[in-house]
């Protein structure tokens, strides 16, 4: 029998300021040496979880704890937040308090530091853990000038450094392109497999971490535990449907195509997902789906013309972009983490002044307009939600813009009411943002936004750290107002995402555009998706090995066909 | 931990209390009719953090802020108003008791004790220390430095009394009292 | 929105080899002379020997003109108010009056007024290039771990680290904050009436506290996690052993500053007066 690392019997917590629990009498038991993912829809209280077990919850975060959590045996409430940090290493969401060190190598000796560790020792230790994450090249380095997979690397030293029992990761592929999330669940499952430690993920993106084994899944849905089960066994069962969370695409197709998922079939990676029996069940639901034509003929909306910019002197971030997007467009923009998407945004917003270059709105030159006017035609969503929150309330933040504008009380009232219920935040509109999760906190300054109902809108990873559900409801709002003719602009990671709701896709690396036509033509370059740190969806990698003889069309029927699905959900 | 010492969420409060109030040093001096004189916000948040988390913090965010504000802007410390700086962090903090800021209520009374207790200390830093440790060390001019000290200082006591009880209010507002949070459908 | 600030400046120089404590003693020591001291041939040789060191650092001046201009203006005010309120300053310590020329009533420009003057400027000039050097030859990581070094608590000494740590964050917050605000419709410049400009201020600051305390909350939690405060003490992955070098620097800060001292004040006055 394998120890018990940690054990939640009929556990409850309630945050001091919330009326109602948080979790509900959740079971959860972990053993030795296991990999345990847990997955939920955005607010339904695994982060919360996280912290139970690290121990912030509730040395750091008051409430009421109910039933109990041991932890290698012992009574978690016996175990002093310091005892804690030695048993369980912890990776936070909030990429904001994530490093403390000034450099690599400190952050990285930070632990060792509290622990009085002799120099000589130290740095030893640090060495060896920063070649396990290959960053070893980087000690000196300055924590500002790293990449987020760089970033995400050095946090994972951080915790690996003190020989902890348990690793816990709050969403660590967040912000992280897909071939570095790749990177990074492969990082994740050497470590596993070299130490043997426990260790605990929590992530939005079930098929990317199924890149690699993982022994369990545990589903948390509205803080409680709907599913403890192995993957295969959960795969083929309909739990992740019901609650909302995306299932890989490659099962949701099959699945779609009407054949059965067994568990025996070892649905959890497709390598090894033997579809023999759906072939024909597949081939005969594919029927090739209408193509999905680039809007033409438009005027353009947008356009930059020849636009430079640095940061510093000497090293130019963007250089030489020209591009035009029409009206009425919903384009994406794509390309590795450091690419310089969120910049251009920035400068198209006139956040940042580019050092060369022009920009048309609706043919006529808005270069020289400041960012207050063209804020009356341009709305950005920025990517990190900390920086764009300003009231305390949720209501009064998403009004804000209205009320600047002048819009009269009530129906002011009307339109933000109305958004709020289309992204899933009515039943919070009077709480304190603080009290959100962080999926939350992105939805609300999507909303803040979408209420203005700009000509042109950008968004900066809309749907990182979302679930399912939401961001169904706010894809399809989004592209509702995009047939009524707003030019819609996503910066993304997610390469469905980019497939499903855009038609042109501005593949950009090193601050230059190296690619600019259809979503599914860029998937299907192996050059641009290479540079780009793209990942092919598994449904060509399906449709291959299916033996279908035009996988893109397969993808455009799985689109259009699970959207008529989603559709029921509202 | 133990009782005597500091707590981890005080010592990020100083030291992130310190870059704020450095940033706003630099770049939110809001431009005052008064020719090349700028109104300083960066006392009125010194202020708050004084209040929420008490005379220590606020001394050593006054210390610490503003000498790296020196050194970094200037190369060089004027010692004399960086102890000012301290000494009024301090003197406010004192009253972080009484205000009970986290309780969630800032009522008129509270405000009026707020800006007594802030007038008082900056009276004594600018009108009285700062002039007198100018004089002390660098033999200036009586006349000349009590003078800049009481313009320092009115200016200041109108910033931190406007934008600082703003803060306060604001800040207050913020504290979510327990039990209050319901989703409402 | 780009105010320069100092910051470490990497070379390979003597003074980049002692450690930070010899440097943030020798920095203490230095100014607390300057401080005390206003004999003028101290002053003198104070400075002579700060612009020395400075040669040695291998710091060009451009790097640091910026605020070197910036100090030179405030001198230069600071002079001028000087004489503005108390034209007698030097009369009134060094006891006697060499009238060089009248201007209106009681601005006499006097020997003593000048000689005064120049000391006051000296004095401040006698600091600037040892402080100017602290700052940039010092390696911010190295800063925390001498502040303990010199028996300043680890904690308060973190809080340091901390803050230099954060105000390149911060100064990004502010800017992104301020920015959105604007993209909101906020208008900061000029054109606002000034009650406007404040409330506008207000709206800006105080998003910027509110993402600060929760920054405050992300980072204790997240040094709490890693076990801060957990002993008494603590080492410090970046702090650096005393050579030969540190020694002897701090030998000679030690002897500058008693000799200093001790001319200072053997006549129990700190002002040297050429004048009798
Ligand atoms: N500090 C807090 N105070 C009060 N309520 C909180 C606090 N943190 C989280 N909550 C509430 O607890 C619920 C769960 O939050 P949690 O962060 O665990 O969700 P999550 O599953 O991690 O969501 P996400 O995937 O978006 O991160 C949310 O409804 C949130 O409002
Ligand atoms: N405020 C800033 N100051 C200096 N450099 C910056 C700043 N913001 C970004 N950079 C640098 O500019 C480059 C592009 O950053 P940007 O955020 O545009 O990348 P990105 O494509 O959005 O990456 P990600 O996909 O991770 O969001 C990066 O090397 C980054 O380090
Ligand atoms: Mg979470
Ligand atoms: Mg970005």
């Amino acid at each position: 029998m394998k120890k018990r690392v940690i054990e939640f019997n009929d556990y409850s917590f309630k945050y001091h300021s919330q009326t109602a629990p948080t979790l509900n009498n959740i079971n959860i038991t972990v053993y030795e040496g296991e990999k345990v993912l847990i997955v939920g829809p955005s607010g339904s209280g695994k982060s919360t979880i996280g912290h139970c077990i690290s121990g912030l919850v509730p040395f750091s975060y008051k409430g009421e704890v109910t039933g109990s959590l041991k932890i290698l045996g012992r009574d978690a409430q016996s175990l002093d937040i310091f005892t804690r940090s030695k048993i369980v290493g912890t990776v936070l969401q909030d990429p904001d308090g994530q490093f403390i060190g000034l450099t690599v190598g400190e952050d990285i000796a930070f632990s060792l530091e509290n622990d009085c560790t002799d120099q000589m020792t130290m740095k030893k230790l640090v060495e060896e853990t920063a070649i396990t994450v290959e960053m070893n090249e980087y000690l000196p380095a300055s924590i500002h000038h790293l990449s987020g997979g760089q970033k995400q690397r050095v946090s994972l030293a951080g915790v690996m450094v003190d020989k902890v029992e348990i690793i816990l990761f709050d969403e660590p592929l967040a912000n992280l392109d897909p071939a570095t999330g790749q990177y990074a669940i492969e990082l994740i499952d050497r470590i596993h497999k070299e130490t043997n430690k426990t260790v605990v993920i929590i992530e939005h993106r079930l098929e990317d971490v199924l890149h690699r084994h993982v022994d369990r899944i545990i589903v948390v849905d509205d803080g409680r535990i709907v599913a403890d089960m192995s993957p295969d066994k959960l795969l083929s069962s309909s739990i992740l449907e019901a609650s909302h969370i995306r299932e890989p695409l490659y099962v949701r197709a099959v699945k779609y195509a009407g054949c059965e998922v067994k568990e025996d079939m070892k649905p959890s990676q497709l390598h090894s997902f033997s579809i023999e029996s759906c072939k024909d069940k597949l081939l005969d639901w594919f029927k090739a789906g209408n193509q999905v034509v680039p809007k033409e003929g438009k005027s353009p909306a947008l356009d930059l013309k020849d636009i430079s910019f640095s940061y510093a002197p000497g090293h130019e971030t963007i250089k030489g972009i020209t591009l035009s997007i029409k009206k009425g467009e919903m384009v994406s923009i794509v390309g590795k983490n450091g690419a310089g998407k969120s910049t251009l945004s920035k400068i198209i917003c006139g956040f940042e002044k580019p050092r060369s270059g022009s920009i048309l709105f609706n043919e006529q030159d808005v270069t020289g307009d400041t960012i207050k006017e063209r804020s009356l035609r341009i709305g950005m969503v920025m990517q990190n939600p900390n920086h764009m929150i300003s009231k305390h309330i949720v209501f009064d933040e998403v009004a804000l813009g209205l009320n600047i504008r002048g819009v009269p009380e009530n129906e002011a009232k009307k339109q933000v009411e109305k958004v709020l219920k289309i992204c899933g935040l009515y039943p919070f509109r009077n709480w304190p943002i603080s009290a959100l999760s962080f999926g939350q906190k992105k939805r609300v300054t999507i909303a803040s936004i979408l209420v203005l109902e700009p000509e042109v809108m950008i968004l900066d990873e809309p749907t990182a750290g979302q679930d399912l559900r939401h961001y169904t409801e706010m894809m399809d709002f989004l592209a509702e107002l995009n047939r009524q003719g707003m030019t819609i602009i996503l910066i993304t990671h997610d390469t469905h995402l980019m497939l499903e709701y855009t038609t042109r896709a501005i593949v950009i690396d090193k601050g230059r555009i190296i690619a600019d036509k259809q979503p599914s033509l860029i998937l299907t370059d192996s050059e641009i998706t290479s540079l780009a740190n793209l990942k092919e969806t598994s449904l060509l990698v399906l449709a291959k090995r299916v033996g279908m003889k035009e996988p893109k069309a397969f993808v455009e029927h799985y689109i259009a066909y699970d959207r008529e699905v989603r559709k029921k959900w509202q | 931990m133990k009782k005597n010492q500091l707590s981890i969420k005080t010592i990020v409060a100083i030291g992130i209390g310190a870059a704020v109030f450095i940033i706003l040093a630099k770049f939110a001096a809001i431009p005052s009719p008064v020719p090349n004189t700028t109104i300083q916000t960066s006392y009125a948040f010194l202020a708050l953090m004084a209040v929420v988390f008490g005379p220590i913090a606020g001394g050593l965010i006054g210390l610490i802020g503003h000498a790296l504000n020196d050194a970094i802007s200037y190369g060089s410390v004027w010692w004399s108003w960086v102890v000012v700086s301290m000494i009024v962090g301090l003197l406010i903090g004192l009253a972080a008791k009484k205000m009970d800021i986290e309780s969630g209520v800032f009522h008129t009374k509270k405000i009026i004790t707020f800006n007594i207790v802030q007038v008082i200390a900056q009276g004594i830093g600018w009108f009285l220390l700062a002039p007198a440790l100018d004089i002390l060390i660098y033999a200036e001019p009586a006349n000349k430095v009590f003078l800049q000290g009481l313009f320092a200082g009115l200016s200041n006591m109108v910033t931190v009394g406007v934008i600082g009880t703003l803060l306060l209010a604001g800040y207050a507002k913020t504290r979510s009292r327990s039990n209050s949070l319901t989703r409402e459908l | 929105m780009a105010v320069e600030m100092l910051s470490y400046i990497d070379r390979k120089s003597p003074i980049h080899q002692l450690t930070g404590v010899t440097k943030l003693i020798c920095f203490i020591v230095w100014s607390s002379a300057a401080m005390l001291t206003y004999d003028t041939r101290i002053l003198a040789f104070l400075f002579v020997f700060s612009i020395l060191i400075f040669m040695i650092s291998k710091i060009k001046v451009s790097e640091v003109s910026f605020v070197l201009i910036f100090i030179l203006v405030f001198l230069f005010i600071n002079n001028l108010a000087i004489y503005l309120f108390s034209p007698q300053e030097g009369v009134k310590i060094y006891g006697s009056s060499h009238v060089l020329f009248e201007i209106a009533g009681r601005y006499t420009v006097t020997i003593e007024q000048i000689f005064y003057q120049c000391n006051v400027t000296l004095k401040y000039f006698a600091v600037i290039p040892v402080a100017l050097l602290f700052i940039v030859t010092t390696h911010p990581s190295e800063f925390a771990a001498s502040l303990n070094k010199i028996g300043v608590s680890y904690r308060i000494s973190y809080a340091v680290a901390l803050a230099l740590r954060y105000i390149p964050d911060i100064q990004r917050d502010f800017r992104n904050i301020a920015l959105s605000q604007q993209a909101r419709g906020i208008d900061m410049s000029k054109k606002e009436k000034l009650p406007i400009r404040i409330k506008n201020a207000a709206s800006i600051i105080f998003p910027l506290i509110l993402s600060s305390m929760d920054k405050i909350e992300t980072i204790s939690n997240a040094m709490e996690l890693r076990g801060f405060g957990k002993n008494n003490q603590r080492t410090w992955y970046r702090a650096r052993p005393f050579q030969a070098g540190d020694y002897v620097t701090l030998a000679a800060f030690g002897l500058i500053f008693v000799t200093a001292m001790v001319v200072t004040f053997h006549d129990g006055n700190r002002f040297y007066n050429p004048f009798v």
